[in-house]
C-alpha cells in the first residue's frame, strides 16, 4: 500500500536519515573533541527527524519504521544526491552541511504551516534545530573560507564539488505539486530565493564564491543515485540483511 | 476505584530525565498531559525535547514501569505540537538545575550566570555539549567550564 503522503514522508525522511549516517561515519575523526560532539549532536537531530517521519510513514504502509530504514534497496531511497556525498575533509563536511542547512531551514519554516498536524509539529521542532545547525556550519564556512590559504582553497574546492547537487534541492516534481496544492507540502521551487540569499551572504563573508561550472546532477528523488549511496546503505543495512528481524 | 489525575501525576514525579536526574519529566515540560478514563485506563502524553532525544524511549518505559507498579494500565503517546520550549521550565526547576551545576535557560537577552561563581561573563566553547540540550561555556571569572541548558 502506497500513497502520495507516504512517498512525500519518505523523501523528507530519507534526506535526514542518509545525512545522519554520513555524519555518524565522521564521529571520532573531527579536528577537535568539541566538533566530534557537535557532529554527533547534529547527526542525532537528523536521525530523530527521520525516525519521527518514518514512524508516521509506517502508519500508512505495511512496513515498520525500522523496515523502511533497513530493508529498502537503493532504488527505493529518494533522498537528494547532496546528502549521500562522501566525507572528504572537515571543510567539505561543513560545506555540505551548510548548503543543506540553508535549504532545510527554509523547508521546515514552510512546513511548520502544513495542514497536516504531524508534519507541522515535526517541522516546527526541526526548524529550531536547523537554526542551531546553520549557525554552526556557517560559522565554520566563514572561518575556513576567510582563514588560511589552505583552508580557503579546500572550502572553495568543496563548494565547487558540491554545487552541482544544489539545483536538485529546488526541483519541483509532480509529488511536490500535489502535496503543496493539498496544503500539506511545500513547493521546493519557492524555497530557492531565500536559500540563495542565505548562501550568498555567507559565501561573501567567507570570501568564497559560487561554482562557475553550470553543470547540475539530479535523480535522487526518483531513486537514481550516485555510486556512493549503495556503499552507505551496505554499511547501514548489513545487519538487518544478514540477520533479518534481529533485535537487541 | 480509578486513580485520579493528581494521583497519577504524583506517581510520575518519580520519573526523571536520565541525563539530568534532578529534574522530573514534569519539571522539564516533557510531560504534557495526563488523562484517566472512567475505565481506569491512563493516557500519558509526552513530547520530545529534541527530535533525536535518546532519553524519550527510556522515559516512556519508566512511565509504564512506575504506573504498572501502582497497578495502573497506561498508554504513553507522543505529541509534537506545540514544539517543546525551555519556557515551560518553571523557576523551581531552574533552581534545581542551577544547583546541579548546569546554568538554566533564562531567556536569550539575559546574561548566563556561572553556576559556580555567579559571574555574568562567559565564553561559548561549543554550541553542542554533552547532550543536545546543552552548550559548553567557560566562565571568564572563575575560569571553570560549565554546561548551559540552551534556550529553545
Amino acid at each position: 500500500m502506497s500513497d502520495d503522503l507516504f512517498r512525500y514522508l519518505l523523501r523528507l525522511a530519507d534526506d535526514n536519515l542518509i545525512l545522519a549516517q554520513r555524519l555518524s561515519e565522521y564521529i571520532s575523526s573531527a579536528p577537535e573533541l568539541e566538533e566530534d560532539l557537535a557532529v554527533a549532536n547534529i547527526a542525532l537531530d537528523h536521525l530523530g527527524v527521520a525516525h519521527h517521519l518514518l514512524e508516521y510513514a509506517a502508519t500508512r504502509d505495511g512496513r515498520s519504521a525500522d523496515e523502511l530504514a533497513f530493508t529498502r534497496p537503493e532504488r527505493e531511497y529518494t533522498n537528494v544526491l547532496l546528502v549521500e556525498q562522501p566525507n572528504v575533509d572537515f571543510g567539505h563536511i561543513m560545506t555540505r552541511q551548510f548548503l543543506f542547512d540553508a535549504y532545510q531551514l527554509g523547508l521546515w519554516e514552510a512546513l511548520s504551516g502544513s495542514d497536516d498536524p504531524t508534519i507541522a509539529g515535526i517541522a516546527a521542532k526541526a526548524a529550531k534545530e536547523a537554526t542551531y545547525h546553520i549557525r554552526h556550519s556557517s560559522g565554520w564556512l566563514i572561518r575556513l573560507g576567510d582563514g588560511s590559504d589552505v583552508s580557503h582553497a579546500r572550502a572553495q574546492q568543496a563548494i565547487d564539488a558540491l554545487w552541482r547537487f544544489t539545483d536538485e534541492l529546488f526541483a519541483t516534481d509532480d509529488l511536490d505539486v500535489t502535496m503543496s496544492e493539498a496544503g500539506i507540502g511545500a513547493d521546493p521551487a519557492g524555497l530557492r530565493s531565500l536559500w540563495e540569499s542565505r548562501v550568498d551572504a555567507i559565501l561573501a563573508q567567507a570570501t568564497l564564491h559560487r561554482c562557475n561550472d553550470p553543470y547540475q546532477r539530479t535523480g535522487g528523488r526518483t531513486g537514481y543515485h550516485t555510486e556512493h549511496l549503495g556503499h552507505l546503505l551496505g554499511e547501514m543495512q548489513w545487519m538487518q540483511r544478514a540477520y533479518p528481524g534481529l533485535e537487541w | 476505584m480509578p486513580a485520579t489525575e493528581t494521583q497519577v501525576r504524583a506517581l510520575l514525579d518519580e520519573v526523571v530525565d536520565p541525563e539530568i536526574p534532578v529534574l522530573t519529566i514534569a519539571d522539564l515540560g516533557i510531560l504534557r498531559d495526563v488523562a484517566v478514563a472512567t475505565s481506569g485506563e491512563v493516557t500519558v502524553i509526552i513530547t520530545p525535547t529534541y527530535s533525536g532525544c535518546p532519553a524519550l524511549d527510556h522515559i516512556r518505559r519508566e512511565i509504564e514501569r512506575v504506573l504498572g507498579a501502582a497497578g495502573l494500565t497506561a498508554t504513553v503517546a507522543t505529541t509534537f505540537r506545540p514544539a517543546w520550549t525551555t519556557e515551560w521550565m518553571d523557576d523551581a526547576a531552574k533552581r534545581k538545575l542551577d544547583k546541579y551545576g548546569i546554568a538554566p535557560p533564562r531567556g536569550r537577552d539575559v546574561p548566563i550566570l556561572c553556576p559556580r561563581c555567579r559571574g555574568e561573563e562567559s565564553r561559548l566553547v561549543a554550541e553542542f555539549g554533552s547532550t543536545a540540550c546543552k552548550a559548553l561555556r567557560v566562565c571568564s571569572g572563575c575560569g571553570e567550564p560549565f554546561d548551559h541548558f540552551k534556550d529553545i
